[in-house]
């Protein structure tokens, strides 16, 4: 295990968090992922890049829980995690965002945050409906959760407003709201600039390392804009056809002759 | 309570008002501000507390007597309490635009030579840090929101619940020394520095002692009655004169509470919350309001869409009778009881004016049809004029006489006089003490009798006694045959049109007038997609002869409505184009704050000028314009140079007697 490291922003990184072993991944004939080995430091922000149809969402849907692999084992907070559901997955404390949105569109911003408090709702439902006691006061401290959440994103504005009314740029935002309402130790985000313009793109990557700093959350995304997986990450796992072609920082990941062939192209002689 | 309070032996600076408040409404609101989606309040005494803490930890950081204390941020409470805090040291806060660019803002820290800054958030430490090698006397930096700032240097950054907190903590130590300092503030010491936003120039600083503000909240306080329960909403900004008087001077005199939106884009939805009692808006923020209004009953059904209309109309009717309490017959009365309680009242609500009992508009003329939109709904809309150098009030219109073309009578305790070339010039209790640093400034506004040029031109009214602003007096010329010449007056009446943006009207020394338009891409786009009308670009539409048609009936309009003022009638537009392109701050047509600059816009189209003389019927132009990000082009067009009907004045035989 590795030992703490500070980064030149001032940034402290823990040991291993999550550990990936040998994973392979097969759906019937083809081959996802194969036998990819990776870990994810406490605090750091770890990017998962490659070209299309690398099997990217898919490594994210296996630290998810989504996905399970054929072989290998994922390693979380120091002990072999056996195969479990998605939501047993996130009641470990991991949190995730969809490449293609997946909120509650006929429901308020708040309500949609509020879902990301599932997790750590102990009252049952009877308790719940009749609004008394402990339910209450769990409601409310549940709320000012996820108020701060929306204070720290800046969506005051549209508390209310139904999800389906708000553009593209700003549900993308609500899901990561929703994400880190969940108070999660790793926060999975697929894809959280796919679509963006410049200006949205710079706004998201501020809270993405206003996250990672404000509360430490450690982060792994999937992203395909170069310029900010460079700008963002500590650290880059480059995968193509399945394969890790590359692991290191930004820098070492530029440089290595793999990637630059997957992502230029080589030519076949 | 407050009335009995006279100059002698009433409080001489906003600290002992704060004192008094503390005293006589300590368990009423003073402050509230919405966050983490629930409004959070301060009483009379909490404040006190607040404050006195703050101060405290500003001595312990070493604040002497007279050092400037700028103050940087949205509107917060916490940054209310700052100004007070630092007049409570014996500083003075110098409240800065928020939006201001770093090198707007090194000018001014520069100028006051700030050596504390107390900001809202990231953004403004970092302008702050950008410049900070260019101020000389910086030293200490104090910010609100902690957020994004816990790995910058805090060798000279401080949070400001710690430095309220150090200032608890040393409380024996500097209690005296405070005390002290406070009970040398009076009427003549400095209570507040605003820096005029500088159409022309260098931004300047208006010095304002406690007498300006005091004198000046007490009076216009009395003058519409307000009270000690009243609330008002905080959002515009700080830097801003009418904020500092209403939310800090006014605020302190009557005790009344201070609302601050959640945040800039809230605003409406915490307006409608807090249902204010006392309002202010540019007449830019009623018409964005109106225009929603309007769009979204377009939108409704048709029962509801002409209950609207038809309450609206008897509304218009009787409405702004009702509100000055003239005579209205009982029927009317009884209709439009029955539309406050299908339209009006829920309307009202929506908009957030349920409650509001004075509203105030002022900055720009605001159009006729909007102004009465209000009043009709029942809402005590008024007009105001002002400015920094007056502590804002001026004039202002009393209840019973409002109207929309003039902007009231003198503000008690306010002197009126016109100068021969209708310069308005004024003398009140509220007159600046001087231009920071700028004694030439000073001499050239303010004379040795108090008098100062408000650099508008208007007259008074001989039957009302209300001052009517025509025009910034520099603007103010005279027609070839001498009849005066008011572009602003025409251009305003123009621009009262939805379609039309802007317009620049030319004429100084000539035989007649003529006009540059703008048209409204959003309000004309829409007409062009409800009539099926297919066009690429700005210019495209620009030049659509159905454009040009309704351009043409709006200036015919203006032209009978300028007839009837006799002293402007030679103002009527004989030719007008509209331009290819809408004028734009980033090519230097208009300030940044959308204000038209005419010697510039001369200089550059001055071949199109030359075509609306000469009688030529279209002309072709090339324009250089400057895109967002710094890059230039040019855009060529051919304009229709257009002939507007104007009525053969009869007033101009007036005139000439």
């Amino acid at each position: 295990m590795l030992d703490q490291t500070v980064t030149a922003d001032g940034r402290t990184i823990g040991g291993v968090v999550m550990e990936m072993k040998n994973i392979t991944l097969r759906f019937g004939g083809v081959e996802a992922i194969k036998n990819i080995s990776f870990d994810i430091r406490e605090g750091e922000i770890r990017a998962i890049i490659g070209p299309n149809g690398a099997g990217k969402s898919s490594m994210l849907n296996v630290i998810s829980g989504f996905y399970i692999p054929q072989e290998g084992e994922v390693w979380y907070k120091g002990s072999r995690r056996p195969p479990m559901k998605p939501y047993q997955v996130a009641q470990q404390g991991i949190a995730r965002t969809f490449q293609n949105i997946a909120l509650f569109e006929g429901m308020s911003v708040l309500d949609n945050v509020m879902t990301g408090r599932l997790t750590h709702m102990k009252t049952g439902l009877f308790a719940q409906s009749l609004w008394k006691g402990k339910a209450e006061a769990e409601e409310i401290a549940n709320r000012e959760v996820a108020e701060k959440i929306i204070d720290f994103l800046e969506i005051q504005a549209i508390r209310k407003t139904p999800v389906a009314r708000l553009p593209y740029g700003l549900k993308k935002r609500v899901e990561l709201a929703r994400a880190l309402a969940a108070e999660p130790s790793i926060l999975l985000l697929d894809e959280p600039m796919a679509g963006m313009n410049v200006e949205e793109k710079e706004d998201m990557s501020r809270f993405v390392l206003d996250v990672n700093d404000e509360f430490g959350t450690t982060i792994a995304l999937i992203e395909h804009d170069m310029g900010v997986v460079m700008d963002l990450s500590d650290r880059v796992v480059v995968m193509d056809y399945g394969k890790k072609i590359g692991d290191g920082t930004p820098d070492e990941v530029r440089n290595n002759q793999d990637v630059i062939d997957a992502y230029l192209g080589v030519a076949h002689d | 309570m407050a009335k009995t309070l006279t100059r002698a032996d009433g409080p001489q600076s906003v600290p002992a008002l704060l004192h008094r408040n503390a005293k006589q409404f300590a368990d009423a609101p003073a402050y509230r501000e919405k966050e983490f989606g629930i409004w959070q309040s301060w009483t009379w005494s909490q404040t006190e507390a607040e404050i006195e803490a703050l101060a405290l930890g500003l001595l312990n950081l070493g604040v002497s007597e007279g050092d400037f204390i700028a103050v940087i941020g949205r509107n917060r409470p916490y940054l209310y309490w700052a100004m007070v805090a630092a007049q409570m040291v014996g500083a003075v806060p110098v409240p800065l635009y928020q939006d201001a660019n770093a090198e707007e803002m090194a000018y001014v820290l520069e100028h006051c030579g700030a050596r504390f800054v107390i900001v809202g958030d990231q953004e403004q430490v970092d302008k702050v840090i950008e410049v900070q090698d260019q101020l000389h006397q910086f030293e200490h930096m104090i910010y609100l929101d902690p957020r994004g700032l816990r790995k910058y240097d805090h060798s000279h950054l401080h949070q400001y619940s710690h430095v309220q907190e150090q200032g608890r903590a040393a409380y024996d130590e500097y209690i005296k020394e405070l005390r002290a300092r406070e009970k040398k503030l009076n009427y003549d010491s400095t209570g507040v520095m605003l820096y005029t936003s500088g159409t022309t120039g260098k931004p300047k600083g208006v010095v304002l002692s406690n007498r300006n503000i005091i004198e000046t909240a007490k009076s216009s306080s009395e003058f519409d009655g307000l009270r000690q329960t009243d609330d008002i909403l905080a959002y515009l900004p700080m830097a801003w004169v009418g904020d500092f008087i209403f939310s800090v001077g006014q605020a302190m005199w009557t005790g009344f509470c201070t609302n601050c939106p959640e945040s800039a884009d809230t605003m409406h939805v915490d307006l409608r919350e807090i249902g204010p009692t006392y309002y202010f808006a540019p007449p830019r923020v009623f018409e964005t309001q109106l225009t929603n209004v309007m769009i979204r009953m377009e939108d409704a059904g048709r029962f509801k869409k002409w209950l609207f209309d038809h309450y609206m109309a008897h509304a218009r009717k009787v409405g702004p009778a009702i509100l000055d309490g003239k005579n209205v017959s009982f029927g009317d009365r009884l209709k439009y009881r029955l539309g406050e309680l299908f339209v009006y009242g829920p309307l009202k609500n929506t908009l957030g004016f349920s409650r509001v009992r004075v509203g105030y508009t002022a900055g720009e003329a605001i159009g006729p049809e909007i102004f009465d939109f209000y009043r009709s709904l029942g809402i005590n809309l008024k007009q105001l004029y002002g400015q920094t150098e007056a502590t804002v009030f001026i004039t202002a219109q009393p209840d019973g006489e409002v109207r929309s073309d003039t902007v009231g009578v003198t503000c008690p305790g306010v002197e009126l006089k016109i100068a021969e070339n209708g310069e308005v010039f004024y003398r009140s209790p509220g007159v600046f003490v001087e231009y920071y640093k700028n004694p030439e400034s000073t001499a050239d506004t303010k004379d040795s009798e108090g008098w100062v040029a408000t650099g508008d031109a208007g007259f008074i009214e001989d039957d009302t006694g209300h001052l009517r602003i025509i025009d910034r007096a520099k603007d103010v010329g005279q027609m070839a045959d001498g009849s005066l010449f008011a572009p602003k007056y025409v251009e305003n009446k123009l621009k009262f049109f939805p379609n039309i943006l802007e317009a620049v009207v030319f004429g100084n020394g000539r035989e007649e007038c003529t006009a540059f338009i703008n048209i409204d891409l959003t309000a004309v786009g829409n007409w062009a997609e409800r009539n099926n009308i297919g066009y690429a670009s700005y210019q495209e539409l620009a030049r659509h002869p159905q454009v040009m048609d309704t351009i043409q009936s709006h200036v015919e309009e203006v032209n009978v409505s300028v007839a009837g003022d006799e002293m402007l009638s030679g103002c009527q537009i004989h030719r007008f184009v509209v331009l290819h392109k809408e004028l734009d701050a980033d090519d230097g047509e208009l300030t940044r704050t959308r204000k038209v600059r005419r010697r510039i816009i001369e200089d550059k189209y001055h071949d199109i000028i030359t075509a609306l003389y000469d009688g030529s019927k279209s002309l072709s132009t090339e324009t250089e314009v400057t895109y967002e990000d710094g890059r230039k082009g040019s855009i060529k067009a051919t304009l229709e140079v257009r002939d507007a009907k104007v009525l053969p004045v009869a007033t101009k035989k007036l005139a000439a007697e």
